[in-house]
C-alpha cells in the first residue's frame, strides 16, 4: 500500500479532521474495552483468593495478588480421581493438534494444487461437493464415526483423533487453498510445464514457497478448531489420554458448595493460551492471507 | 524435448492429479455424504435407542414439528441468526472501515478485536455467564457504582436470554469478520478510489457507492461462515444457558443433541438433523453455485 | 502415576491405542463424580480395587448430571468400545441390557447373596431378565427438605406438616426478610420439585399410577392438577435470580441462612456436613410436608458391560467391591446418601441418614418406596424428557395448573 503522494480517501491527518479522528479513536477504545473486559474478567479472578471473588465485584483489583490458582489449575486441581492438574491433558492436545493440522494443510494444499491448476471435468462440482463438509454439524457424524472408528480399531487413540479432525478439516483447508491458487499467476506454472516440470517439482518449488501466509491462515484456523474441539476429543479418548477441552469440562463443572472460581479461571486460560498467542501473534500473517484472496467471493 | 517416460509411468502422470484427489473425494463420499445418507435413513424410521430399519414415513418429522421445544427452537434460529449475522456483519465492517484509517495502533487493536475467535466455547460461555449473571457479574458492577436500580437479567428471564447468546456470540466472532473485511479493504484497488476523489467525491460517498459494493464477494464469506457458525452453536447454548431458562434458549442443535443422545429417540433426532442440514443447504449451495460460477470468469 | 502418563504419551504418540498398555490388570470406570466430595467417595473405592491388585482407569466426564457421559457412552458403545464399569441411573442400565451390552453378575450376586439385602424396588433396575447387570452403590432420598435451624427457631416455626402449613411458614419468612426457598432453576431441579409435589397431593399409589404406571386417567386427574398448584406455589417462594442456578449454590443459601429452606435430594446433606454444620443443631432435615411414610428414591449404580474374558475377572472384583459393607458404609457417609445395603449398621451415620435408613425399611413393608421421577427411576428417558419440558415450562412460565395437566397427558401420549 503506497503511502502515496495524493490525498487517500482514508482521513487524512489534517487539522479540520481532528475531531473527527478522535471520534474514530473514541469509538474504537469503546469497542476494544467492550472486547477485552471478559479477559480481564477472567485474568482478574484467577489472580484473587476465594474470599474476594465473592466479597467483591467482578473488576475489582485483587487486594491480595495470587498465582496459587494457576499453580493449582496446572498441577494439583483434580480431574475427576486423578489429582495432577491439567498439565498432561495439555500435553495431550498439543499432540493431537499438531498432527491435524500439519496433515491436514498439507492435504489442504494439495488439492488446492491439483483443482486449479489441473482443470477437468466437473472439477468445479467436485470442489463444491467437498465444500459442503464444511457445514456439517458435528452431532451426526458422532455415531456413525465411532461405529467406523470402532471397526478400525482406533476408537480410543491419538490417532483416532487425529483422523477424525483431518477429515472435517479438509473441507476447509481445501478452500483457503485452492482460492489462493486460484489468483496465483498461471504464467509461471505453465511455463514451469512447457520446460517438463513434473507435478510435484511444480509443487514444492513454485506454489509452495510463495504461499506463507495462505499456510498460516490455514494452521490458525484448523489449530483453532481442533484445539477447542470438545464434542470428538469426550467420545474418541479416555482417561489421561484425553485433550484439554474434556479436562477443562471436567475441572469447570465440578460442584461443590464452594466453586473455586479463581481455579477454574486459572485453567479455562490456560487452556487459551495456546491458541490466544497463535491469533496474537499470527493476527497479521492471518490477515495477509485473507487479503490473498483466500475468502474472497 | 525430453523422451517421454513409458507407457504405465505416462498413464500415473496424466493421472496423478485425480489419483492425488482421489482420497479427499472418498473421504468426503463416506464422511459426509456416506453419513447425512445414514442420519436421512435414521429419520424414516422407528429407531429409538439403537438404529432399527421399520420404516414410518415422514412420523418422525411430523413429532418433531408437533413438539412444543421445536417451535422456541426454531423462532430463536430466526432471532439468533438474523442478530448473530446482522450484527457481526455491522459491527465488523464498522471496525474494518475505523481500523482502515492508518492508526498507529492498529496492530494492537485488531488482536484485541480478533481474540475472541481464539477461545472455545465453553470458555466464551463460561465467562460470559459470569459476567451475565444478576448477582455476580455486570448487574452487581454496576450497582456497587451507585445506580441501584439498573437491571439487567435477561440471562435468567425467559424472553431475553436469548439475546444473550447473541451478545456472546457476537463478540466471538466479529472479529473475524472484521478481519475479512479488512483484507477486503486493503485489496481495493486505489486507482479506482483515486479516480472518485479527484472527481470530488466526497469521502462518506466514495465508502457507500464506491468500497461497498465491492466488498460484496466479502459480504457473501462472511454470511456463509457466520451461517454456519450460528447454525452448529450449540457449544455455547449449553455453557452459558444450558438451553435455560427451561428451555427458551433451545436451537434446533440442542434439540437435535437432546433427542438424539439422552431421550434416546435416534430417530426424531435424526430427523431435527435432517432438517437443519436442508436449513443450511439452504443458504450453502445457492453461495456454491456462485464460487464456482465467478471462477469461470478471470480472477480480479 | 508419572511413568503411567508418560508411557501413555509415548504410546499416543506412535499411535498405540490405551488399551494396549492394559497389560496390568485394571478396571476402566466412566462417572461424573468429579466434585471434591464425591471424588473422595470414590477415592475409597479405588483403592479398594488397588489393593486386589487392579489398577483404577478413571474416565471423568462432568457436565449435566450425567449427560455428557451418557453421550460419550453412546459413541464408544457404537465404537464396539465400552469401559468395563460406568455409573448409570435407572433406566438407563435397562436401555443398555436391553440391548444385549450388559455382563452378567449373577455368579457374584449368588455367592454374596444380593437379592436379600437390596429392596426389590432397587434391584428391579440392576436386574435384567432375573440377571444382575449392575451394582448399586447407594440409595438417594429425594422428598427432603433441608432447612437452616436459626432462622426456624428464630421465627419459632416447625417443620410444616401440611403443605398450607409450608405457604404460611413460608410468608413469615418472607416478612422476615429472608427468603424461603432456595431453589436452582434448571429443569432436573424443577422436576425433583415436582417429585415431592405429587407424592404429596396424591400419596405414593396416586404416584405410581400416575408417574411409574403412566395411567391416563391419573395423569390427567384433578389431584395431578393439586400438584402443579403446589408447584405455583412453590415459584412464589423463590428468590428472583433462580434460574440456572447450581443446586449446590442454593444449597450454600442455607448454609449462610440467606434462605431458610431447599427441597432437595439428600446429596445436599453431603454440602451442610462438609461445611461444619450439624443435623438438628444448624440444620433441619424432615420430608416435604404430606410425604412423610414415602421414599422416593434414586440410586446410583456401576453397570459391567459385556467385555472381553480378561477383563471379566476385573469387572466381577469391582461389583463385589462396591457391595462390601463396609465401602458402603464410608461412601455413603461420605456422599450423604444411605447405603443400597439394608444390613448396614447405621450407627455411623448421623441423625437425617438414620431416619433415611430406617424410613426406607418402613416405606419397603408399606409398599410406599417408589422410583424418584425426576431422576430416572420412574419413566424411561424419552417419557420423563417430554414430561419433564411440561414441568420447566410451567414453573418458569406460570402455565395455569389445568392447563398443565392437559399439556402433561398430551406429552406423554406424544413421547410413547
Amino acid at each position: 500500500m503506497d503511502a502515496g503522494t495524493w490525498e487517500s480517501p482514508r482521513m487524512a491527518r489534517g487539522r479540520g479532521n481532528r475531531w473527527a479522528r478522535a471520534g474514530i479513536f473514541a469509538l474504537l477504545g469503546f469497542f476494544a474495552v467492550v472486547y477485552l473486559l471478559p479477559l480481564v474478567v477472567m485474568l482478574l479472578t484467577s489472580l484473587k483468593p476465594l474470599s474476594e471473588i465473592y466479597a467483591g465485584n467482578m473488576i475489582a483489583l485483587p487486594q491480595e495478588w495470587t498465582v496459587e490458582p494457576w499453580r493449582k489449575a496446572w498441577e494439583e486441581v483434580c480431574v475427576g480421581l486423578v489429582c495432577n492438574g491439567i498439565k498432561g491433558y495439555f500435553w495431550n492436545s498439543i499432540k493431537m493438534a499438531f498432527w491435524g493440522v500439519t496433515i491436514s494443510t498439507a492435504i489442504g494444499a494439495i488439492n488446492g494444487y491439483v483443482l486449479t491448476k489441473y482443470r477437468f471435468r466437473g472439477d468445479n462440482l467436485l470442489f463444491g461437493l467437498v465444500l459442503f463438509g464444511c457445514f456439517i454439524p458435528f452431532q451426526i457424524v458422532l455415531i456413525p464415526m465411532a461405529t467406523i472408528l470402532g471397526k478400525l480399531g482406533l476408537a480410543s487413540s491419538t490417532t483416532g483423533l487425529v483422523l477424525v479432525h483431518v477429515t472435517y478439516g479438509i473441507a476447509f483447508t481445501t478452500l483457503f487453498f485452492r482460492n489462493y491458487y486460484a489468483v496465483f499467476p498461471d504464467e509461471l506454472v505453465k511455463a514451469a510445464m512447457m520446460d517438463g516440470a513434473r507435478f510435484w517439482a511444480i509443487f514444492f518449488r513454485i506454489l509452495l514457497p510463495s504461499s506463507g501466509p495462505i499456510i498460516a491462515v490455514s494452521m490458525i484456523w484448523q489449530f483453532t478448531n481442533i484445539w477447542n474441539d470438545f464434542l470428538f476429543g469426550a467420545s474418541f479418548s479416555t482417561g489421561e489420554s484425553a485433550p484439554m477441552t474434556v479436562a477443562l469440562n471436567n475441572v469447570v463443572n465440578t460442584s461443590t458448595a464452594e466453586r473455586e472460581y479463581n481455579v477454574h479461571m486459572a485453567a479455562a486460560v490456560i487452556a487459551a493460551l495456546p491458541t490466544l498467542m497463535v491469533y496474537v501473534f499470527g493476527g497479521r500473517y492471518f490477515v495477509r492471507g485473507l487479503m490473498a484472496g483466500s475468502v474472497k467471493g | 524435448m525430453p523422451t517421454q517416460p513409458r507407457p504405465p509411468v505416462r498413464w500415473l502422470q496424466r493421472n496423478l492429479p485425480k489419483l492425488v484427489l482421489s482420497p479427499t473425494v472418498a473421504i468426503t463420499l463416506v464422511f459426509v455424504y456416506g453419513f447425512i445418507a445414514w442420519t436421512t435413513v435414521l429419520s424414516f424410521t422407528r429407531s429409538k435407542t439403537i438404529p432399527n430399519l421399520d420404516f414410518v414415513g415422514f412420523t418422525q418429522y411430523a413429532r418433531v414439528w408437533a413438539h412444543p421445544r421445536w417451535e422456541v427452537a426454531m423462532h430463536n434460529l430466526w432471532v439468533f441468526g438474523l442478530l448473530y449475522i446482522g450484527l457481526c456483519l455491522a459491527i465488523g465492517l464498522l471496525l474494518a472501515i475505523l481500523l482502515d484509517q492508518r492508526i498507529r495502533q492498529e496492530g494492537t487493536l485488531r488482536a484485541i478485536y480478533l481474540y475472541p475467535m481464539a477461545l472455545s466455547f465453553i470458555v466464551t460461555g463460561t465467562a460470559w455467564k459470569w459476567m451475565l449473571n444478576p448477582g455476580l457479574g455486570i448487574e452487581k458492577l454496576v450497582h456497587e457504582w451507585g445506580f441501584a436500580d439498573f437491571k439487567f437479567d435477561w440471562i435468567i428471564n425467559e424472553d431475553m436470554a436469548i439475546y444473550c447468546v447473541v451478545i456472546a456470540g457476537v463478540w466471538q466472532a466479529s472479529g473475524f469478520v472484521m478481519a475479512m473485511f479488512l483484507a477486503g479493504l486493503r485489496g481495493i484497488d486505489d486507482d479506482i478510489v483515486k479516480a472518485a476523489s479527484i472527481d470530488g467525491a466526497s469521502l462518506p460517498r466514495i465508502y457507500l457507492r464506491i468500497i461497498l459494493p465491492m466488498l460484496r464477494p466479502i459480504f457473501l464469506s462472511a454470511v456463509v461462515i457466520l451461517a454456519h457458525l450460528a447454525i452448529k452453536s450449540y457449544d455455547l447454548v449449553l455453557a452459558l444457558t444450558g438451553g435455560g431458562p427451561g428451555y427458551a434458549t433451545e436451537l434446533p442443535s440442542t434439540f437435535m443433541y437432546v433427542h438424539t443422545f439422552l431421550r434416546n429417540e435416534l430417530a426424531m433426532g435424526s430427523a431435527s438433523a435432517v432438517m437443519m442440514l436442508m436449513t443450511v443447504a439452504a443458504i450453502i449451495v445457492p453461495y456454491l453455485y456462485s464460487e464456482m460460477r465467478s471462477s469461470q470468469r478471470p480472477a480480479n | 502415576m508419572r511413568n503411567t502418563v508418560i508411557a501413555a504419551l509415548v504410546a499416543a504418540a506412535f499411535g498405540v491405542g490405551g488399551s494396549a498398555l492394559a497389560a496390568e490388570k485394571s478396571v476402566e470406570v466412566v462417572h461424573w463424580w468429579t466434585s471434591g466430595g464425591e471424588a473422595a467417595a470414590l477415592q475409597v473405592l479405588k483403592a479398594d480395587m488397588e489393593k486386589k491388585g487392579y489398577a483404577w482407569k478413571d474416565s471423568p466426564v462432568a457436565g449435566g448430571g450425567g449427560d455428557q457421559a451418557r453421550t460419550v457412552l453412546r459413541a464408544r458403545v457404537a465404537a464396539g468400545n465400552p469401559p468395563d464399569a460406568m455409573q448409570m441411573l435407572g433406566f438407563t442400565i435397562q436401555d443398555y441390557a436391553q440391548e444385549g451390552l450388559l455382563g452378567d453378575l449373577t455368579a457374584v450376586a449368588t455367592k454374596e447373596g444380593w437379592d436379600k439385602v437390596v429392596p426389590a424396588p432397587l434391584a428391579k433396575f440392576s436386574k435384567y431378565n432375573g440377571k444382575w447387570v449392575a451394582s448399586p452403590v447407594n440409595i438417594h432420598r429425594t422428598n427432603w427438605i433441608w432447612a437452616n435451624k436459626e432462622i426456624f427457631d428464630k421465627l419459632k416455626i416447625a417443620p410444616p406438616k401440611t403443605f398450607d402449613e409450608m405457604v404460611a411458614a413460608a410468608d413469615k419468612i418472607r416478612k422476615a426478610g429472608y427468603i424461603p426457598l432456595a431453589h436452582g432453576g434448571q429443569p432436573w431441579q424443577d422436576a425433583t420439585l415436582f417429585d415431592s409435589a405429587v407424592l404429596s397431593a396424591g400419596g405414593a399409589e396416586f404416584y405410581r399410577k400416575a408417574m411409574i404406571e403412566l395411567d391416563e386417567k391419573s395423569l390427567g386427574s384433578p389431584t395431578m392438577t393439586k400438584a402443579f398448584e403446589q408447584m405455583a406455589k412453590l415459584r412464589g417462594m423463590v428468590d428472583k435470580d433462580f434460574s440456572g442456578r447450581d443446586w449446590n449454590l442454593s444449597t450454600a443459601m442455607v448454609i449462610n441462612g440467606k434462605a431458610a429452606m431447599q427441597i432437595m435430594g439428600d446429596w445436599a446433606k453431603g454440602e451442610f456436613i462438609k461445611a461444619g454444620k450439624q443435623p438438628n443443631k444448624d440444620f433441619l432435615c424432615f420430608q416435604y410436608p404430606g410425604t412423610e411414610g414415602s421414599f422416593t428414591f434414586n440410586t446410583d449404580q456401576f453397570a459391567m458391560f459385556k467385555v472381553s474374558k480378561a477383563q471379566e475377572t476385573g469387572q466381577l472384583v469391582l461389583a463385589s467391591a462396591v457391595m462390601d459393607k463396609g465401602f458402603q458404609e464410608t461412601f455413603n457417609l461420605a456422599k450423604g446418601s444411605i447405603p443400597a445395603r439394608t444390613d448396614v449398621s447405621d450407627a455411623k451415620f448421623e441423625a437425617c441418614g438414620k431416619k433415611s435408613m430406617a424410613d426406607v425399611k418402613k416405606a419397603i413393608a408399606s409398599n410406599s418406596m417408589v422410583g424418584s421421577f425426576a431422576h430416572g427411576h420412574a419413566v424411561p428417558e424419552a417419557i420423563k424428557g417430554a414430561m419433564v419440558d411440561v414441568v420447566t415450562k410451567a414453573f418458569n412460565s406460570g402455565t395455569p395448573p389445568a392447563e398443565a395437566t392437559k399439556q402433561l397427558v398430551a406429552a406423554v401420549k406424544a413421547a410413547k
